[in-house]
């Protein structure tokens, strides 16, 4: 199975790349690849070097899903889609912003592509913008902390619900500090037919700051909080959930990270964590995660 | 730079890269302890722990960006991450 080549421009520990590569070890190597605008692309891609050994096309930011259409259907208009599994790799910014509209068209007509948001919860490649998947608290250059800023002030997009929605026979959440059911997710995905859609959390150690050497662990530490819930919907129902044993409290997860250090410093953080561990308390009984 | 017809490039082409010039720590392999497990080749981002036929493992020094994962999460410590000597 190929994976990225070595050489790509990913910082130390980078969960776009390690995402990108449980994806090809899991989808074989008939596949064609279509990546955003991105640190993906951008990482893997510096023309006119790739690290991708699949086929694999870049366009545009806003995109991807479109692109991965029109591919899945020219191939299926020249006879010529076969076994071929049609994937398209995209960062939250352009999956939650900026591509939602063609991703949600794609979904509607129907396509048989697999899309993968991965998750890393701001716009990395231009310096951590907040975008769609930033959660609540967050700091980043456009939801700094402050005098009077506790971070980001909106909660992280429910896309996996948004995806749901539209009646897809597979929608799940995933995280790459699971490599095996992130695998095992893709495998399933890419073996049903129709549009499917793989939202998997990546911790950024650049955009969250923490150590490269902690990526997995703080993705852990999200699911074993309840703030990334893992489960699964086929055509709108919930079908699996990974059940929550001795569940954490959020702060176990905040605190060793950067962008949330202000929760712990300022005066008033605890209130904001309070916050935040509602957002996990809904979750345990929304999933029903215990 | 001539840009090719459509933006093509060599597929793997990124291997003119050497990115193992980027480390400051470096993963030491202590042999004995590994049990083959594999969850070190399974994580590096950089594709460069490679299991062998025997189950052991090799680290690909000229691109290993020394991001310390396989260390953190080698559940029997047999990668030490140490200073690079230059
Ligand atoms: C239409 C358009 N707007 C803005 C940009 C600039 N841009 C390039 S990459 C990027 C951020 C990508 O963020 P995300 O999709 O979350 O992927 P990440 O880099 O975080 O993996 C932005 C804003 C662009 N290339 N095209
Ligand atoms: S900023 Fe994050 S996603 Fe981008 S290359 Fe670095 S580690 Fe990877
Ligand atoms: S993670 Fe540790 S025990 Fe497992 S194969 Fe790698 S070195 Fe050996
Ligand atoms: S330190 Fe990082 S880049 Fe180097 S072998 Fe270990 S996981 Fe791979
Ligand atoms: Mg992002």
């Amino acid at each position: 199975m190929s994976r990225l080549a070595p050489g790509h421009r990913g910082c130390p520990g980078c969960c776009d790349a390690m995402a990108a590569n449980f994806v090809l070890e899991a989808a074989g190597d008939d596949i064609i690849v279509v990546s955003p605008t991105g640190c993906l692309e951008v990482m893997t891609t510096p023309y006119p070097e790739s690290a991708w050994e699949v086929p694999w096309i870049h366009s545009l930011f806003e995109n991807a899903a479109s692109v991965a259409a029109g591919i899945e259907s020219a191939l299926k208009a020249l006879g010529r889609k076969g076994n071929t599994k049609i994937i398209a790799l995209a960062g939250d910014g352009a999956t939650m912003d900026i591509g939602t509209l063609g991703l949600s068209g794609a979904f509607e007509r129907g396509h048989d592509i697999t899309y993968v948001c991965i998750d890393n919860e701001a716009y990395m490649n231009t310096g951590v913008q907040r975008s769609g998947g930033t959660p609540y608290g967050a700091s980043t250059t456009t939801s700094p902390t402050g005098k009077e800023s506790f971070g980001n002030r909106t909660q992280k997009k429910n896309m996996p619900a948004i995806m749901a929605a539209h009646g897809a026979p597979y929608v799940t959440t995933t995280s790459i500090s699971y490599p095996k059911d992130m695998m095992r997710k893709v495998k399933k995905a890419v073996d049903i037919e129709g549009p499917c859609y793989i939202h998997a959390h990546a911790p950024c150690s650049t955009g969250w700051r923490f150590e490269s050497s902690r990526t997995v662990e703080i993705g852990k530490l999200a699911v074993e909080t309840a703030l990334w819930p893992l489960y699964e919907i086929e055509y709108s129902e919930i079908t699996g959930v990974k059940k929550i044993k001795n569940r954490k409290p959020v702060e176990d997860y905040l605190k060793a990270q950067g962008r949330f250090k202000h929760l712990f410093t300022k005066e008033g953080g605890e209130k904001e964590i309070a916050k935040i561990q509602d957002i996990a308390d809904w979750n345990v009984k929304h999933y029903e995660l215990e | 730079m001539k840009i090719a017809i459509g933006g093509m490039v060599e597929p793997g082409s990124t291997r003119v890269n050497k990115t193992g010039s980027w480390r400051i720590y470096r993963p030491l392999y202590h042999r004995d302890k590994c049990i083959k497990c594999g969850i070190c080749s399974m994580l590096c981002p950089d594709s460069s722990v490679k299991a062998q036929e025997d189950g052991y493992v090799i680290f690909d020094y000229e691109y290993c960006k020394g991001c310390g994962i396989c260390a953190y999460e080698c559940p029997k410590d047999a990668i030490e991450m140490v200073l690079e000597e230059k």
